[in-house]
């Protein structure tokens, strides 16, 4: 099958971010870079369908040109071609970068003379999180899609996505060309190997410009929200914490 | 938090390797009533200790860091943190081939175990190890790996339990306050603590420490690159975290190391990547911790390739974890250890590695408890910068321009590239205009050698063997042999402007001179004094001349390399009140030297002042009028011919020169480098140098400088002096000549002096009752006695003149006789050319 994934070069998740003295920003001297954790899935996802029936996996990025360390890292895992749209704007809203990666979808699709079969995208990005881009596009497509997919088998014609809710699993079939939106612990993404980075160094970036949407959305400033902390209770020490730390084993029905 | 501090003898800041090494060994020599303090959590607060590779090489060219890594490795073996792999060092070129043979002399020097091994060999201690890509190798069977955090915590239950130490994690120093110049007290986020000590052991961040109270470690953060590859089922079936040799790559600048299941493969060979000590991120920031930043992965990638040549399996593992960790990196890539000149009490230990962490910690503790560590400290005293060496730009581009030498081929007389011409003399037209080749010199740019003195070689050309050896070749040219025999035959004039000079004035001048220096110095206005100053142990701590310039005015005259470190010992001992003066007017000074059998007849040409030797003898000084220059000369010689050392302002040096250099045109005058200075001349003389025979570790009556009596006055160190006096020394100061260039297997070298072993005929390393081992402190041609000379310390059993033993250089052994035992001159010994 051709899959095409789209991904998203956003900060790598475990660090406080710092905003840039003028908020318009973060401050990124000091940041590692990453593929949005649910795409980083939908690259295993792929690169594990393909390994398995066989086809290509296309992974398509909108971002600064730095976003090419992500191109190569998907490379590195097993990615087979790459497509950068390079863009030094920073404010891509949902339905400009939706717009910008059909139009890109559309001249690959073009260019290749066949659809992709499945178009994946993560649930929502670990920076923004607008959870917007992969619907709109899919509409835009005219394509199936669902969200939320921890599971995915191909079936021919069409493919079974999972969804995890709360009393189950919900389970649609979508006839291809279809879209999904994944959602981490679909799989346990592996990491690059030696000789996938060194494939990964050499490796052609096909780059497109993207086509600028206008949505009318604009940035104002960033803001740090406030943390949430947690609190952390001292219930003594030696001995004597012994009767507190009783009273909570009972209140929860541990003992 | 009130059982949080408000006073302590000392603060120790830092809970890495370093900090905790030092609150134990504060606490072994009795120190009570120390805090520790941390701005991160325990047991590991985030900084560079907590992402070490933790191996130990312990051979190094260099003495004090290879004692320091031993008696690491001891300590980490005691507290049963260590686990001994080995080490291999492969060679890819054959360059590297000729470095592991030193390695192999190193190993020799300090009673290391270690062997050349050959292809096969290697493959059998690393199976997975593509042996088709590499030369050879140099294995080292006691490298070890150790737990640092785990030693780190024993270190300060050590103290804990001994009632000394209070530990306080999570707290961060805001400031650290200063009265008159003294520690009084730290500032933190959970109270002030007063206190009279405090020890900056903060590895990266310890700039930022220091500048709260107003001093300086210079050292700045850099990357070193390091992923972990794995699973490797190779690694795993060996159940253990280490189970193969570490290996060095030395010629990619990579290693690999096995931990457990995984393979860690760390660089040096990226581009050098620096933080500032102020933007690195808190521990709230990082992803990681503070001192793992984000790898970036373009800088690694070449290495992979080679390292997957050398080792294909890891081809198909997976890069599971990478960082740029952080390290300190420093100006000269040694440690910063002992008091900051700039404010007394208060002490650094940083820019320390795993490997000596724990062997620096109980360096500095000797050092703060009885006036001077066992292990002769000169290389990692942080008084050892002149100023403008502590400024950010000279630490990056000096820390940039080493970084790749990490696993480099250095050569022992290798002379930087970077921030040259900082410090040059007014000469430095004159001397760049007679082609001087210049070394540098306490960073001053200072002659070596002139290429204008090529001609030279044809007069003298047949009296200077070859040097088939390019490495023996290498920062050397034989014209400094050629200048030597022309000083020898004519004159020479020499640019000595790195001379450290300091006025020493005030009513209690003397009796401070008196108390600083073991020889006396109350002997008549216009005296020139010999010296040495010694640690309150009685071991060197320097040697200077020193001219009574007045009933209270004392000059002292160092040299360039320890002028630093000689100022801050003088401003140490300075008393509280105002009686005594201490000035630096090294650069208000120049200095020509004059010498050769020509010198009077050149002196007396452009002086009206009595120069014969009966009105200016040998050993003294007068102040004189050069041409219109204004002057002092002061007759010395420390090559060992008549002439003098003529001072004058830094302005007038460039006429001075130029009156000096048309006088003796006729007398075949020629310009010479401290080639002949600092070496040739100097060895001829058996003429001790600090930092190479003089060491803390030896007195002067081992060195062979005792005088015959001991002045009445008190001085730093006398009571060991004494004791020194009445016992047989260990060891002596010897003058050793090489017996053939050509080695026992046949290979002509000029070994160079850098702690070559001194051998039995049998090839033992010899060690003196005090554990010291008899290594070459210098080396270098003899022109004059048509030979080459060491200058080494042996045991009075060895020390028999005429005895045959051997030296080791480049792992080959060449035959030496003991010339001369003790300090009498090998050329000229009763000094009748310098002395009339």
């Amino acid at each position: 099958m051709r899959i095409l994934v789209c991904v998203k070069r956003v900060p790598a998740p475990g660090a406080k971010i710092v905003l840039t003295p003028d908020a318009q920003d973060i401050d990124a001297s000091l940041l590692g870079f990453a593929i949005s954790p649910h795409e980083e899935c939908a690259v295993e996802e792929a690169v594990r369908i393909v390994e398995r029936e066989g086809g290509s996996v296309t992974v398509l990025t909108l971002g600064p040109p730095e976003a090419e360390e992500q191109l190569r890292a998907a490379v590195a895992v097993g990615a087979t071609s790459v497509v950068l749209l390079p863009s030094d704007i920073p404010d891509w809203d949902p339905v400009s970068t939706s717009a910008a990666l059909v139009s890109a979808i559309a001249r690959l699709e073009e260019e290749q003379g066949e659809p992709f079969g499945l178009v994946m995208f993560g649930n929502e990005s670990a920076d923004s999180g607008g959870f917007q881009v992969g619907i709109r596009a899919a509409r835009s497509l005219g394509r199936p899609m669902v969200t939320g997919i921890k599971g995915i088998d191909t079936e021919g014609d069409s493919i079974a996505a999972r969804r995890e809710t709360p009393s189950g699993w919900e389970l649609y079939r979508l006839p291809l060309p279809a879209v999904v939106g994944v959602k981490e612990g679909i799989n346990l993404p592996r990491y690059p190997t030696l000789k996938g980075r060194m494939a990964a160094r050499r490796a052609p970036v096909q780059t497109m410009e993207p086509v600028a949407g206008s949505s009318g959305q604009s940035k104002v400033m960033l803001m740090t929200p406030p943390d949430a902390g947690s609190a952390v209770e001292i219930l003594g020490e030696g001995p004597e914490a012994v009767p507190a730390i009783v009273d909570i084993m009972e209140s929860l029905g541990l003992v | 938090m009130s059982d949080f501090p408000s006073s302590a003898h000392v603060v120790v800041i830092g809970a890495g390797i370093v900090g905790n090494s030092v609150v134990k060994h504060l606490a072994a020599h009795g120190w009570r009533d120390i805090v520790q303090l941390d701005k991160g959590p325990l047991p590991n607060p985030g900084g560079s200790t907590g992402h070490a590779s933790n191996f130990i090489y312990p051979v190094d060219h260099n003495k004090e860091m290879a004692h320091l890594t031993l008696d690491s490795q001891v300590q980490y073996e005691e507290m049963g943190v260590s686990v001994t792999s080995g080490g291999l060092e492969v060679a890819r070129t054959e360059a590297r081939m000729h470095e592991l043979n030193r390695r192999m002399t190193s190993a020799k020097s300090w009673g290391i175990d270690s062997r050349l091994v050959t292809r096969e060999e290697i493959e059998e201690l690393v199976p997975f190890l593509d042996v088709n890509v590499v030369l050879g190798g140099w294995f080292s069977p006691t490298v070890s790996v150790v737990d640092s955090l785990r030693a780190g915590t024993l270190m300060r239950e050590y103290a804990l339990d001994l009632g000394a130490l209070s530990v306080h994690p999570v707290t961060e120093v805001l400031d650290i306050e200063t009265d008159r110049g003294r520690i009084s007290a730290v500032v933190t986020n959970k109270g002030r603590i007063a206190c009279e000590y405090v020890v900056i052991a903060c590895g990266v961040w310890s700039p930022r420490l220091a500048r709260m109270a107003g001093a300086s470690i210079p050292l700045t953060p850099a990357v070193h690159q390091m992923i972990d590859v794995g699973p490797l089922e190779i690694l795993s079936a060996t159940n253990s975290e280490i189970g193969y040799p570490i290996v060095r790559d030395m010629d990619t600048f990579c290693y690999e190391r096995q931990t457990g299941g995984s393979m860690e493969v760390g660089s040096y060979a990226h581009r050098p990547i620096f933080h500032h000590p102020d933007t690195i991120p808190s521990i709230e920031e990082a992803r990681l911790s503070p001192t793992e930043l984000p790898l970036t992965m373009d800088d690694f990638d070449p290495q992979l390739e080679q390292a997957v040549e050398l080792m294909p399996f890891l081809g198909d593992a997976e890069i599971k974890y990478g960082i740029n960790g952080l390290l300190s990196l420093t100006p000269d890539a040694m440690p910063l250890v002992g008091e900051t000149p700039e404010v007394k009490n208060l002490w650094s230990c940083a820019a320390i590695w795993i490997k000596e962490g724990p062997g620096t910690g109980r360096a500095l503790a000797e050092w703060m408890t009885q006036g001077y560590p066992e292990i002769d400290p000169h290389a990692s005293d942080i008084a050892r910068f002149y100023p403008y060496m502590k400024t950010e730009r000279h630490i990056l581009d000096r820390c940039s321009e080493h970084f790749n030498k990490t696993y480099g081929i250095v050569h022992p007389r290798e002379q930087w590239d970077s921030r040259r011409n900082s410090r040059v003399s007014t000469l430095h037209a004159t001397t760049s205009a007679l082609g001087a080749v210049y070394f540098e010199a306490g960073g001053w740019e200072r002659p070596h050698w002139y290429e204008s003195n090529a001609p030279l070689l044809e007069e003298y050309g047949d009296r200077i063997p070859e040097r088939p050896h390019e490495w023996d070749r290498r920062w050397w040219s034989p014209i400094q042999n050629a200048e030597h025999l022309a000083l020898r035959d004519r004159v020479g004039m020499i640019d000595l402007t790195a001379f450290a000079i300091f006025d020493i004035t005030g009513s209690g001048a003397l009796q401070f001179v008196q108390y600083m220096t073991v020889n006396q110095v109350d002997r008549p206005v216009g005296s020139g004094i010999y010296t040495p100053l010694l640690t309150e142990e009685g071991g060197f701590r320097s040697d200077l001349t020193i001219l009574r310039m007045g009933e209270d005015h004392f000059r002292v005259i160092t040299g360039g390399f320890d002028g630093a470190r000689d100022a801050y010992w003088f401003r140490k001992w300075l008393p509280e009140s105002d009686c005594v003066t201490f000035a630096d007017i090294t650069s208000s000074i120049s200095t020509i030297g004059v010498w050769g059998p020509s010198a009077r007849r050149l002196v007396e040409r452009v002086t009206d002042d009595d120069v014969s030797h009966e009105g200016f003898p040998y050993g003294t000084w007068k102040h004189a009028t050069i041409d219109s220059i204004p002057v002092t000369m002061f007759r010395i010689s420390y090559v060992g011919d008549l002439g003098w050392e003529i001072y004058t302002s830094m302005e007038h040096a460039p006429m001075l020169w130029e009156t000096l250099w048309e006088a003796g045109q006729d007398l075949g005058v020629v310009p010479v480098g401290a080639g002949v200075y600092g070496t040739t001349g100097r060895l001829e003389k058996g003429y001790r140098l600090m930092g190479a025979e003089l060491e803390s570790e030896y007195n002067p009556v081992e060195a062979g400088l005792a005088r015959r009596l001991v002045k009445k006055a008190d001085f730093v160190g006398k009571e060991a002096y004494l004791k020194a006096r009445e016992e047989d020394p260990a060891a002596v100061c010897c003058t050793l000549s090489l017996e053939s260039y050509v080695s026992t297997s046949g290979v002509a070298r000029f070994p160079m002096g850098g702690n070559e072993p001194i051998l039995t005929q049998e090839g033992d390393r010899i060690v003196d009752r005090k554990g010291r081992v008899s290594r070459v402190t210098s080396a270098g041609a003899s022109p004059s006695l048509d030979t080459y000379l060491f200058l080494g310390y042996l045991p009075p059993e060895f020390a028999q003149e005429g005895r045959s033993l051997q030296i080791m250089y480049q792992n080959e052994s060449f035959p030496v006789k003991v010339a001369r035992v003790g300090s009498k001159p090998l050329f000229d010994p009763d000094d009748s050319r310098m002395k009339s």
